[in-house]
Order: structure tokens, then sequence, then C-alpha cells
């Protein structure tokens, strides 16, 4: 077996990896999938945790489901409110959108 | 041995297809290294023994949210437009607080040495998934946060659909 | 039921001058009804208790006279009482107090030409200058009514007032307050016009002259309140206190404290009665309106002066009497002496009407002092009253004279002086009532033998001089009874004998009866008065009349006086005083009819010489006052207290401590003000505005900003946690 701390390292650079893709990237849309590598780095975490520790047991694997759905009502969401944004401002650049500033 | 094998390729590809997503200037480029990577998170589902998760994660990620992505990035360019630097200025900082934070990770990780520390894992029962089902809708179960994670999908569809749809009327009105 | 009286006696006129300022100014015929009304009434109290006085004898009188109290003033144990009194010499000063008063307010109403028209240009506080009539189509000027006619019947009320107060009180403090507010009246009236500079200047110098006199009167009463513990006559003038003053030595002069405290006293006689050497004020004194200048210099204020000296005898005569101190008597008498002589000599070389009756009354007071500084103040009182009588009647027929010589100007445009006696002449024939009056009260002041009240006064003086052995006294005043006689014919003679010499006094004429009327009552009092003190031993006529003056106020001192024999009687004072009188009549006459043109020099002057200018500048006296005493008070006002003290020193100081002030301010302001205080609030406003212009740059409006933020602080909690987690 590959041994637990092998996909927590995993888990975290992907983690990091989303994180960079969060903070770093211009366009919303590239915002929401480094999101989405974190929410997926999120589920490694769970899952591994679950089998490691207590792979019999479900309720591990229910917040795996629980953390997709709520993953997915998020991702559709901020799309949404992305494209309604995009049609306001004009640009796909957060940049641009800095009404919100002194 | 071919565990260990599939687990370093799969995560590679992972990491690398993570980093093609984060790094291109193309999004499309970018929209298929995320796909990549929630293939290769699938792949990893499969080598912990968490199959309907695999399967679910190739459906609802693959499947939904990366074509909901794609279909952004699509409706969202303005046609024959170069894709321009996506990276804005304060890339470094981003890196910086990142690396911070898996290093720490990382250490904790190391500290903690879940290998030594834990006993070793037991074996999966073969009816995992059939027990997920029926813990999902048992009421002394999880159906609770079965049906709020209904309603929120509820609410997100609803939610969606009505901020994008009143859109168009915004659009009416600003070109009067 | 006398006291009573006695109290109301000052206090009609009082009331007549409130009356008169705060309600009556507007109205003159209200004005004077309430001014004579008063004065009425008050003659009216005094004669009353005049009668009342012969009634109950004047040893009777002397040992308990009309006397009231009231306690006013809280001291110590008890109190200091003030109050009326009427003895016999109280008594008869009343008397004469009473009908001059009278007479000269009644007189005054026609003076001030009551009933006259506005004048063209008359103004407050100038004399009145005379009103244009029409006359059948002629224009002719007449004399105008006084602009500030109330107001100068509310003055003389005032001063009646003044002089009924010192009359009726029984203590010094009091008469010290009528005193003073008599001298406070004489200048208020002495400069009645008061846009007259010379009447201003004469109003000052009145009443300065007089403040210094006063100031060593009021030494006098402070010591004598110290050694006797009350200002009361009663309780001065009897034996025991007498003695005790008589016999405790004085501070100063080698003088017992009777002595210096009589002398002290008589200072302020000599300021008040214009004896040398503070005689300078009253010759000014005559810019005031002639009623005033009778009142205040024949009939009431000079004689508070000579009152005071007689009240005071008793001390004075304690004083004198005691071997072992020197005496102020000598001083009083030399005073005395040497001020009538010295006045007589100056009357003679005047050609103003007014003035040579001023130096004549500081000469007739100089025989009243003198009298005094003898002894014989009793010849002092007699005298005291008969010039009363006599010196207003002269005074207000100068002014009748002088009404009658304006007429004249009006008449005829003429730009002469009214009073001087050079451009008159001949007014015998115009007027008559005042020629006739006034050669009566002329001939009482020379002592014209038998029929004047005068001659029986100023005879008593000269024998009791003569009599006592004081040959220097007796010769001086015999001098200068012969000048007066000179120098009163002279103004006779000038004035109305001969003919007119100038055009106004051909066309001079009478005054009204509100004038004449008072003279012809005056000239009664000259003639008659006399009779009542004629000596028994006077050929002839001794021993027909009752001799009752006399007696009547020796009553007052009885038992305070030292003994000292009758007098013998002489036949030489009584030739003497004779033949100087007729004599000085005589050569005046003689010398003055020639005089036929105005501008004719004085025939004196061919006699005397330069000594006539010395005369007619009454010895340079004013010039020296004013080099000695004026120029330097002036000059510590003017150039060491104001040049010097106020500006140079005072001022400086302030303006070096506003220099430094202004200095420090600056420097506050400059160096602590603007950097520190201002500098510490900029830099926190600066600093703020900077610290937010650096922090405003989080507020980028990027959200990727705010998550890298969010991101930033969780790593740090986490990685503080897990450390802390980790270490426990």
């Amino acid at each position: 077996m590959v041994p637990l701390s092998w996909y927590l390292v995993v888990a975290a650079l992907l983690f990091g990896i989303g994180v960079y893709g969060v903070l770093a990237r211009r366009n919303a849309v590239a915002i929401l999938i480094g999101l989405e590598l974190m929410f997926n780095a999120v589920l490694i975490n769970v899952v591994a945790f679950w089998r490691y520790l207590h792979p019999a047991q479900v309720p591990g694997l229910v917040f795996a489901v629980v953390i997709f759905a709520v993953a997915a009502a998020e991702v559709a969401v901020g799309l949404a409110l992305f494209i309604a944004v995009y049609r306001r401002f004009g640009s796909s650049d957060v940049d641009d959108i800095n009404l919100l500033k002194w | 041995m071919v565990t260990t094998f599939v687990f370093v390729v799969a995560a590679a590809v992972l990491l690398v297809a993570a980093l093609i997503a984060v790094l291109k200037n193309n999004l499309v480029h970018a929209a298929m290294g995320l796909v990549v990577s929630l293939f290769g998170t699938a792949v990893l589902f499969v080598l912990l023994e968490a199959y309907f998760l695999a399967v679910a994660q190739v459906v609802i990620y693959v499947g939904a949210i990366a074509i909901l992505i794609v279909f952004s990035i699509m409706l969202t360019r303005r046609v024959g437009a170069q894709w321009g630097n996506q990276t804005n200025p304060t890339w470094p900082f981003a890196l910086l607080a990142a690396g911070v934070l898996t290093v720490l990770f990382a250490l904790m990780v190391r500290g903690w040495n879940p290998d030594q520390a834990l006993p070793a894992a037991e074996a999966v029962p073969g009816d995992v998934t059939a027990r997920l089902g029926a813990a999902l809708v048992n009421p002394g179960g999880y159906v609770v946060p079965f049906e709020v994670a209904s309603v929120l999908l509820l609410a997100a569809l609803i939610g969606a659909v009505y901020v994008a749809w009143g859109g168009r009327k915004a659009e009416k009105s600003t070109q009067r | 039921m006398e006291t009573k009286i006695l109290w109301l006696l000052p206090l009609f006129p009082l009331v007549a001058f409130a009356f008169i300022v705060l309600f009556a100014h507007r109205n003159r015929a209200l004005s004077h009804t309430l001014a004579i009304l008063a004065v009425v009434l008050s003659w009216a109290g005094s004669m009353f208790l005049f009668w009342r006085a012969l009634q109950v004898g004047a040893a009777h009188l002397a040992e308990e006279p009309f006397h009231s109290t009231v306690a006013w003033l809280p001291i110590g144990k008890g109190f200091f009482r003030l109050g009326v009194q009427l003895d016999p010499l109280a008594a008869v000063v009343l008397f004469f107090v009473a009908w001059t008063i009278v007479m000269i307010f009644v007189y005054s109403v026609g003076y001030h030409n009551y009933g006259a028209p506005e004048g063209d240009h008359d103004e407050k506080g100038l004399p009145p200058h005379g009103a244009t009539v029409e006359h059948h189509g002629h224009k002719h000027k007449v004399p105008s009514i006084e602009p500030m006619y109330s107001r100068f019947f509310a003055f003389v009320s005032l001063f009646a007032f003044g002089m009924y107060l010192l009359v009726v009180s029984d203590n010094l403090l009091t008469l010290f307050a009528g005193w003073e507010i008599m001298g406070l009246c004489s200048f208020l009236l002495i400069g009645f016009w008061f846009k007259k500079p010379s009447a201003r200047d004469a109003a000052i110098k009145a009443f300065m002259t007089t403040r210094v006199g006063d100031v060593f009167m009021l030494l006098g009463l402070a010591y004598l309140y110290t050694q006797v513990g009350s200002l009361s006559y009663a309780d001065i003038f009897n034996p025991e206190t007498l003695h005790h003053l008589a016999t405790t030595a004085a501070p100063a002069l080698g003088m017992s404290a009777a002595g210096l405290i009589g002398l002290l006293l008589f200072i302020g006689t000599v300021g008040k009665s214009a004896q040398w050497p503070l005689h300078v004020w009253l010759p000014d004194a005559m810019e005031g309106p002639t009623p005033v200048s009778a009142m205040i210099h024949a009939a009431t204020m000079v004689s508070a002066g000579v009152y005071l000296v007689i009240r005071i005898f008793p001390l004075l005569a304690a004083a004198g009497h005691e071997a072992a101190f020197a005496s102020p008597m000598p001083i009083i008498a030399f005073i005395g002496a040497f001020t009538a002589l010295f006045a007589a000599t100056i009357a003679v070389a005047q050609n103003d009407i007014k003035r040579v009756l001023a130096y004549s009354t500081i000469s007739q007071l100089g025989y009243m002092v003198a009298a005094v500084g003898i002894g014989a103040y009793v010849a002092a009182a007699f005298h005291l009253v008969t010039h009363a009588f006599f010196k207003a009647l002269l005074f207000l027929g100068s002014g009748s004279v002088i009404h009658g010589m304006e007429h004249g100007v009006l008449h005829t445009g003429e730009h002469v002086d009214p009073q001087d006696m050079y451009n008159m002449g001949g007014l015998k024939a115009k007027m008559p009532i005042t020629f006739w009056t006034f050669l009566i009260g002329g001939f009482a002041l020379s002592g014209f033998p038998v029929l004047t009240a005068g001659f029986w006064s100023k005879d008593e003086i000269l024998a009791e001089a003569y009599g006592l052995g004081h040959g220097g006294v007796f010769w001086t005043l015999a001098i200068a009874a012969f000048l007066t006689a000179f120098y009163t014919m002279r103004q006779i003679t000038l004035t109305f004998l001969g003919k007119p010499r100038t055009e106004a006094a051909v066309h001079a004429h009478e005054t009204p009866l509100t004038m004449t009327g008072p003279l012809m009552v005056l000239a009664v009092f000259a003639v008659a008065f006399g009779w009542v003190g004629v000596p028994e031993h006077f050929p002839v006529l001794g021993g027909l009349l009752p001799k009752w003056f006399q007696p009547w106020v020796a009553a007052t001192f009885e038992g305070l006086l030292p003994e000292h024999g009758e007098l013998e009687f002489s036949y030489f004072p009584l030739l003497v005083s004779i033949s100087v009188a007729l004599g000085g009549l005589l050569v005046g006459w003689l010398v003055y009819r020639g005089v036929q043109r105005a501008d004719q020099p004085d025939p004196l002057e061919g006699v005397l010489g330069p000594l006539y200018g010395v005369l007619e500048n009454k010895y340079y006296f004013d010039e020296l006052y004013t080099y000695l005493l004026v120029k330097p008070a002036y000059w510590l006002g003017a150039v060491f207290t104001f040049r010097w003290m106020d500006r140079g020193v005072i001022d400086r100081i302030l303006h070096t401590v506003a220099y430094f002030s202004w200095r420090l301010g600056n420097f506050l302001r400059n160096r602590i003000d603007l950097p520190i205080v201002n500098g510490l609030g900029d830099a926190v406003a600066e600093g703020t505005k900077g610290a937010g212009r650096l922090l405003r740059v989080v507020q980028s409006g990027r959200v990727q900003h705010y998550m890298l933020l969010a991101l930033v602080n969780a790593t740090a909690l986490l990685a503080l946690v897990y450390y802390f987690v980790t270490r426990s």
C-alpha cells in the first residue's frame, strides 16, 4: 500500500497549486479552475483518511459525497455570477472589477 | 508494487496537469489541464478503493463541471481576441503564500508522521457502496445532510438561472 | 420752641436751593419766589428769636442758651453730638445776617433785570449784553435779563444755608461745615459767569487761597479735639477746659495748646476774611455779580472769619494770659493792623468802583482782627455788625451805579467800562436815591461822627487800642482811618459829584425799587445801629441812650475771661478819631473835585510819583505769589509729575513691559506655538493622512488581493496553532 503520507503530500501540493491559481490568475474562470483543484485536493485528503482510518464505516464517504454536491453547486452559481458580471463590465479580467476600492 | 507505480504516475499526471491548468494563458488549454487532473484524481480514488467516488468524480466533475467551465470560457470570449497574459502582477506574492502554505502542510504531515502513528489499514468491506447508499437514505443515518445537499443544489440551480438570466434585461436597459 | 425755630433757620434756604435746582429751574418767577420766601421765613424766625432773646435777657441767655443737640455719630461709648445754640453773641450776629441776606435777595431780583427781555446774543455763562427793543419806531438797546437767573438764586440760597448753619451751630464742626459750604458757594458765585476766563480764574484763586487757611483751621480743630475730646462750645468754653488748654504745652512755637489752637484757627480767619498774606482773592472776587460781592464780602462770608475769632476769644485770652507760654494775640493784632493800613493804601489808587470797596473790606476786617488781637472783642463784634450793614449798603449801591451806567452804555453804544469811576461823574442828579444811600454808607465807613454807626464802632476800637496801651496799633489804625475817609470821599466825588465825564454817564438813570428799596433799609441800619452802643462817658450823648450792645455781647463769655478792669475814658482817641474822619473826607473832596475828564491822570500820581504805580499794582503781591507759588506748583504738575514721572517713568515702564510682552508673545508664537503645537497637530493630521495613503493601497478593490491577505493571515494562524499544539 502507498503510505498515507504520500497521499497527504500529493493533496497538499495540489492544494498549493490550486491556491496559486486562485490568487494569481486574471480571468475569473481561471480562478474557478484553481478553486476546483483545491476541492479536488480536499477530496483526496478526505478519502485517503477514510481509507486508512475507518474504511469499514460510511461517514467518510458521505462527507465526500456532500463535498461533491457543494462543489458542484458552488461552481454553478459562481459561473452564473461570472456571466452576469461579464455582461456588466464587459471584461472577464477580475482586476477590472474594482469598484469596492477607496 | 503495481499500486505504487500507478500511484506515482497518477500523481505526476495529476500535478503536471494542475500546473498546466494554472499556468497556461490559453484558458482552453487550462481547462483541458483541469480535466486531466480531474481524471488523475479519479485514478487516485480507484487506488483508494473508493470506486463509487471515482465514478462520481468522472461523471460530476469532468462530465458537468469541467464542461461548464469550458462553456463559460467560450461564452466570455470575444471572437478572434487573443489570450492576453492571464497572470496578474502580484503572482510572486501568491506563489510565496501558496508555497508557504504547502510547506507548512508538508511539515505538519512530517511532524505527525502518519505512517508510524497509525496502525495498518483494514480492508474495505465489499458492500461499502451499498452501505453508502443505505446510509444516505436512512432516517437514522445521513438522510438529512443528503436532503440538505439536495436543497442546496436546488437553490444553486435557481440562483444561477436567475443571476444569469436577468442579465439580458439589464443589457436591454443599458442599450437604451 | 425756640430751638425748633433754630433748627429750621438754615433749612428754609436749603430747601429752596433743592427745589430750585430740581424742579423750579425753568421758571424764573418761581425760582426767585422760592428763594425770597425761604430767606423771609428765616428772617422772620431770626427776628422772633432775637425778640425772645431780648426777653430772656443776656445773663440768663449766656447761662442757658437756647440749645438743642442730636446724637449724630456713635464714638466709643458715647456719641458725637451736633446741635444748635443761640447765645447773646450769636443773637446779634443772627440779627444782621438775617437782614442783610433778605435785602440782598430782594436786590438781586432787580439787579438781574427780572422782567427785561431776553438779550440779543446772551449766552449762559456770560453777563447779559442787552436786548434791542422797538419803541415808537426807534430801536434801542435795553438791559436784558440774566440768562442763568434761576441758577443764581439757587446758589445764593445754598450760600444762605451755609451762613445760617454757621451762626446757629453749637459746635466747631458744623461751623466748619457751614464755612466750607460758603467757600464752595463763593467759588460757584465768583465764577458765575463761567465763560469769562477772568471769572473762572478768580473763582479758583478764591477757593485755593481760602483753602490754605482752611487746612490750618482743620489742623487746629483736630488738635483741639484731641485735647478736649469734643468740639462743642459747651465743652470747650468752660473754665476747667480753658485752664487745661492754657497750661498744656503745645508741640511747637513755644505756645500753650490754647495758643497754638487759637493761632491755627486764626489762620482760617486770615484766609476767609482776606487778611494779609491771604488777601489776594478778595479783589479778584469782584468778578462775580454785585449781589454776590455784597453777600460774600460784606454781610456773610468774610464776617464768618471774624465771628470765628470772636467765638474762640476765651481760648485766645486764656492763652494770652498764661505767662509761661507765648501768646498768639500779638500776632493777631499785628496782622490785623498791618492789613488795615496795607489795604487802605492800595484802595487809594484803584479806579474800579468795586475794587475800592473790596480793599476797603479787607481794611475794615483788619480793624476787627486787630481789635480781637488787643483783647477788645466786644468792639470787634460791634464793628462787625455795623460794617456788615454799611458795607452791604455800599456794595449794593455800587451795583446800582453800575446798573445805571450800563443803561447809559447801552443807550449810547459807547464802549466804556461802566465800572470805572473816571467814566462816571454827576450821577447825583441822575440817581438821587442811590446817591444819598451811598453817601450815608460812605460816611459810616469813614466814621463820620455821631450820625453814622461806623463812627461808634470804629471809635470804640481806637479807644480800646489807646486805653490798653497798644500805641503801635492805635496809630496804625488811625492812619488807616484817615486813608479810609480819603478814598471813600474820592470814590463819592468821582462817582456822583461834578459833571458827567462820558456820554454814558449822561444817560444813566435811577434803578428800580427792587434795588433802591434794600438800599434805603440798609441805610437806616447804617445810621441807627451805632446808637445801641454809645459809651456812657461820651460828652453830651453818653447816658442818654443805654449802652446796650457791649454788655449784651460781653455776657456771652461771662466768667470765662481773665479779669481786667474797666477802661478809663480818654478824650484823645475820640479827638483823633473825629479829626481823621473829617480830615480825610475833606482832603478827598478837595483833591478830586477838580477831575474833569475821564482820561485825566489821577491827581495822586503827581504827588506820589512811582509809589502810585506800586499802589495801583497792589504792591505786586499777585505777581509775587504767581512767581513763588503758582508757577512752581504748575511746574510740579505739568513738568515734574506729568512729563517726568508719569510719562517718563511710569509710561516708560509700561512701554518696556509692553515691549517685552510683545517680544515674549512673538517668541511663544513663532518658536513654540507654531512649530510645536501647530506642528504637533499638523503632524498628527499629516501622519494620519500619510498612514491612510499608505494603507489605502490595501483596499484595491481586487478580490484576489483580499484573498491573498486572508490566506496569509490564515496561514499564520495555522502555523501558530500548530506550533502550540505540537509543543504541548
